[in-house]
C-alpha cells in the first residue's frame, strides 16, 4: 500500500502539477499561433516576467506588513494578471505590430520573438541579477497530508499548498476559458479568426480587437503559470526558458491553434514525464516474496534517467509529428 | 563584392583597430580568432537559412558535437582506460546496440511476411522498446564501471587537432542527417521547435555522459594546430608576446579555412546549385514541379550548413583549450548566430561574415562598456548620497543579452534584409 501511495505522490501529484503548468503555458502559445500564425518563442520569458511581477508585488505588500492566510504571491495573482497582460499588449505594440503592418512573414515575427526573449531576459537579469528568489523566505510552505484510511498505509498523500492552489487556478482558468470561447461573442470571434482570418474580417469581426484580447489572455495566463511555477519551486531568470520546449511540445501534440488540445497535450506531457522518470521497481517490491528465486527485481527500473527528463517531451513530440502532424486534435495548417 | 560591401568591411577593420588600441593586442587577437570561428558558423547558418530557407534553432547542438569531436580526437590517450575492462564492456554495448538495430530494422520489414497496418506498428513499438531495454542493460553497467575506475573516462585519441575539426564536421553532418530525416518537410515553426529540442537533447547527453565526454568535469588543455602560448613560453618567448604570437598564428590557420570555405560557398551560390536552392527556398512547389527533389536537396543543404557549424564549434573549443559542456547556452550559441546573420544579411555570404565579425566584437565589448557605464553610474549615485548599485559586476555582465535583443529588433525593423543584403546575380 505504501508503495502505491509513493507512486501516487510521485507520478499522479507531480504529473498534475507539471501538467497544469504546461497546460497554462500551452494555451497561450496555441492561442497566439491560432490568431497570429507564428510560434511565439518569448512565451516562456513572459511567464518568467509574470513571476517577477508577482514577486515584486508580493514583496511590496509584505513590506507594508500585510499578512494573509494564503501566500502573498497567490494573493496578488489578479493584479499580476492585469499587469502582465498590459505588458504583453505593450510588447505586441512595440515589437510585433510594426512588423505585421509591414506585411512581414510569420517567420520574421518568430525571429522578432527571439529579440523579445533576449530583451526580457536581459531586463530581468539586469534588475534582479542571476540569483534565485523564494516567495517563502523564512516561512516554510504548508504541506497538506491526507491520511489513507487503510491499516497498512503508513505514508500519507502529500500536497504542498502552492500545488493545491495551482490545481485550483488551472481548473478555474480552464472553465473560464471554455465559457469565454463558447459563450462570449468575443470568444466566438476568436475561434472564427483562428479558423479563417480573412473570412472573419469580411464578416465584420474586429480583428484588431481579437488580436488585443489574444495578447491579454496569453499574457495573463503566462503570468498565472509563471507565478504558480515560481511558488512551487523557486523564482530565477531562466525559470520558464527551460520548460519552453515541453510547452511547445504540448501545444503541438494537442494541435497548434486548439485551446482544448493544448490542455490535453499539457497534461499528457506532464504525466508522461513523471511516469518516465519514476522508478517502477518500487511498485514491484511487494511481490518480491511471491516471485520465484531466480527473478531478481533490479533496483532501478526508471524508463529514463532523471537528467534526460527533457527528452520525454521531445520524443512524444517527434512521434506525434511523424504519426499525426496536425496533433491529436486537428491543428491549424498553414 | 560591391562598393557597399567594401565600405562596410573597411569600417569593420577600423572598428577592430580602435578596439585593439583600447584593449591591447592580446585581447583583440583572441577576439579576432573567436570572431573568425563564428564567421564560419554564421556561414553555415547562411547556407541553411539564407540559401535554403531552413529554420535551424539547434546551432548549439552542432557546436557541441564539433567541440566533442575536437576533444576526443586531439586529447592525449588515456592509458588507464585502455588497460582496464572498459573497452571490453563498451564492445558488449556495441553488440547490444547492433542487436537492437537489427530488431528495429527487422520490425520495419515486417510487411514482407504479411504483417501490416496496426500490427506492424505494434511490432515496431515492441521492437524499439526491446532494443532500448537491451541497450540499457549493457550500457548502464559499462558506464558505472568506467566512471568508478581510476580512468574516469575513455580519454582522447591524441591525434592532430585539424583532424578533430574534420571529424567535428563529419559528426555534425551525421547528426544533421538524422535531424533532417526526422524534421525536414515540417513547417517552419515545427522545424524550429524540433531543432531546438534536438540541440537540448544533445546538450543533456554530452553534459551527462561523463564516461565519454567527462561532462561538467571539463577536459583541458587541448592541443592547437600551431604552437600554443604555453609552448611558446617554454621556447623562451615573453608571456605577453607568446599570447599574441600564438593567437595570430591560429588566426592565420582559421583565416585559410574561412577563405577556402567562403570561396567554395560563393562559387556554389553563383552556380546552378545555388540557383536551384534559391528556387526551392522561394517556391518549393514550383521547384518540385520543375523536377527538383525538394526534400533530399533540403537535407543536403541542411547537412552542408551543419558541417560548417561543426568545424566552427571544434575550432572554438580548440582555441579555448577547454571543452566545458556546462558553458553552452542557447543565447550564446544559437540566438547570437541568428542575430549575426539577420544583421549582416541573410542570403549574402559577405553579409554573414560581416555580421559575425561585427556582432561578435560588439557582443564582447558591450560587457566592458556596460561595466564602465554601470561603475560610473554607481559611483555617481554614491556621490549623490544614494546607495550604489548592488553587485555592479554581475549585473552589468548581463547587459549584453539586452543589447543583443535590441540590436535584432532594430535590424528587423529598419534593415529587414540586413546591412549587406542578398543580391540576385546571374553570374558571380
Amino acid at each position: 500500500m505504501n508503495e502505491l501511495i509513493f507512486f501516487f505522490n510521485n507520478v499522479v501529484v507531480s504529473g498534475l502539477v507539471l501538467g497544469s503548468i504546461y497546460a497554462l503555458g500551452a494555451i497561450g502559445v496555441t492561442l497566439v499561433f491560432g490568431i497570429l500564425r507564428f510560434a511565439h518563442f518569448a512565451h516562456g520569458d513572459m511567464m518568467t516576467m509574470g513571476g517577477f511581477v508577482a514577486f515584486l508585488l508580493a514583496s511590496l505588500f509584505a513590506a507594508w506588513g500585510l499578512t494573509l492566510p494564503v501566500p502573498l504571491g497567490f494573493a496578488v495573482l489578479p493584479l499580476t494578471f492585469v499587469i502582465t497582460a498590459a505588458l504583453a499588449l505593450g510588447i505586441d505594440k512595440g515589437f510585433y505590430a510594426p512588423l505585421r503592418a509591414r506585411g512581414a512573414k510569420p517567420v520574421t515575427l518568430l525571429i522578432a520573438s527571439i529579440g523579445v526573449t533576449l530583451i526580457i531576459q536581459g531586463m530581468i537579469r539586469l534588475f534582479f541579477g542571476t540569483g534565485t528568489y523564494n516567495f517563502f523566505e523564512g516561512a516554510p510552505k504548508e504541506l497538506y497530508r491526507i491520511e489513507v484510511p487503510l491499516e497498512e498505509a503508513t505514508r500519507t498523500i502529500n500536497f504542498s499548498q502552492p500545488q493545491v492552489l495551482l490545481l485550483l487556478v488551472t481548473v478555474v482558468t480552464v472553465v473560464a476559458l471554455h465559457l469565454f470561447l463558447t459563450r462570449a461573442r468575443l470568444g466566438k470571434a476568436m475561434r472564427a479568426m483562428a479558423d479563417n482570418a480573412d473570412l472573419a474580417q469580411v464578416s465584420g469581426i474586429n480583428t484588431a480587437l481579437v488580436v488585443r484580447v489574444t495578447w491579454i489572455i496569453a499574457g495573463g495566463l503566462a503570468a498565472l503559470a509563471g507565478t504558480m511555477l515560481a511558488l512551487d519551486v523557486t523564482l530565477k531568470p531562466d525559470l520558464a526558458f527551460n520548460i519552453l520546449l515541453p510547452i511547445f511540445a504540448a501545444a503541438i501534440v494537442g494541435g497548434l491553434g486548439q485551446a482544448y488540445g493544448a490542455i490535453a497535450g499539457g497534461f499528457l506531457i506532464g504525466f508522461a514525464e513523471t511516469a518516465a522518470i519514476f522508478n517502477w521497481s518500487i511498485l514491484l517490491r511487494p511481490f518480491r516474496d511471491a516471485l520465484p528465486e531466480f527473478i531478481e527485481i533490479p533496483n532501478n527500473l526508471a524508463l529514463v534517467p532523471t537528467e534526460y527528463k527533457l527528452t520525454v517531451a521531445f520524443i512524444i513530440l517527434v512521434i506525434t509529428l511523424l504519426a499525426r502532424p496536425t496533433g491529436i486534435f486537428k491543428g491549424a495548417s498553414t | 563584392m560591391n562598393r557597399r560591401t567594401l565600405i562596410f568591411f573597411g569600417a569593420l577593420l577600423a572598428y577592430y583597430a580602435i578596439a585593439g588600441v583600447f584593449f591591447g593586442a592580446a585581447y583583440i587577437s583572441l577576439l579576432s580568432v573567436q570572431a573568425l570561428a563564428f564567421a564560419l558558423i554564421a556561414l553555415g547558418l547562411n547556407i541553411q537559412w539564407g540559401f535554403g530557407g531552413l529554420f535551424n534553432f539547434g546551432i548549439m547542438g552542432s557546436l557541441m558535437v564539433g567541440g566533442f569531436a575536437a576533444t576526443t580526437i586531439s586529447f592525449p590517450v588515456n592509458p588507464e582506460f585502455w588497460a582496464s575492462d572498459g573497452p571490453a564492456l563498451l564492445g558488449q554495448v556495441a553488440i547490444a546496440a547492433a542487436i537492437g538495430a537489427v530488431l528495429v530494422i527487422a520490425a520495419g520489414q515486417a510487411h514482407r511476411i504479411g504483417i501490416t497496418g496496426r500490427w506492424k506498428t505494434t511490432l515496431q513499438v515492441i521492437a524499439w522498446f526491446a532494443a532500448y531495454v537491451i541497450y540499457r542493460s549493457r550500457i548502464d553497467p559499462a558506464v558505472a564501471y568506467i566512471e568508478a575506475t581510476d580512468a574516469g573516462w575513455i580519454g582522447g585519441l591524441g591525434l592532430h587537432p585539424i583532424l578533430g575539426w574534420i571529424f567535428g564536421g563529419v559528426l555534425a553532418a551525421g547528426v544533421a542527417y538524422i535531424i533532417g530525416k526526422v524534421s525536414l518537410g515540417l513547417r517552419t515553426d515545427y522545424l524550429a521547435i524540433a531543432t531546438i529540442g534536438i540541440s537540448e537533447i544533445i546538450r543533456a547527453l554530452i553534459k551527462n555522459m561523463d564516461w565519454l565526454t567527462r561532462g561538467t568535469l571539463t577536459v583541458s588543455p587541448l592541443d592547437w594546430p600551431v604552437p600554443r602560448p604555453q609552448d611558446l613560453q617554454a621556447m623562451g618567448l615573453a608571456i605577453a608576446d607568446s599570447f599574441v604570437v600564438g593567437r595570430v598564428a591560429f588566426f592565420g590557420v582559421l583565416l585559410v579555412v574561412l577563405a577556402l570555405v567562403l570561396y567554395l560557398v560563393q562559387r556554389a551560390y553563383g552556380g546552378p546549385w545555388g540557383r536551384m536552392m534559391r528556387a526551392i527556398r522561394d517556391n518549393h512547389i514550383a521547384a518540385a514541379a520543375m523536377g527538383k527533389d525538394v526534400k533530399s536537396r533540403q537535407l543536403e543543404i541542411f547537412i552542408f550548413g551543419s558541417v560548417l557549424m561543426g568545424i566552427g564549434g571544434a575550432a572554438l573549443v580548440t582555441l579555448n583549450q577547454i571543452f566545458d559542456p556546462g558553458s553552452y547556452q542557447p543565447i550564446n550559441h544559437t540566438f547570437l548566430i541568428w542575430v549575426m546573420l539577420i544583421v549582416g544579411g541573410a542570403g549574402n555570404n559577405w553579409g554573414a561574415v560581416f555580421g559575425a565579425l561585427f556582432i561578435y566584437l560588439t557582443w564582447m565589448l558591450s560587457d566592458a562598456a556596460a561595466q564602465f557605464l554601470f561603475n560610473g553610474l554607481s559611483d555617481w549615485m554614491v556621490t549623490m548620497g544614494w546607495p550604489g548599485i548592488p553587485d555592479v559586476q554581475s549585473r552589468s555582465s548581463q547587459m549584453r543579452v539586452l543589447i543583443l535583443g535590441v540590436v535584432i529588433t532594430l535590424a528587423l525593423r529598419y534593415t529587414p534584409r540586413g546591412l549587406i543584403p542578398e543580391t540576385y546575380q546571374a553570374r558571380d
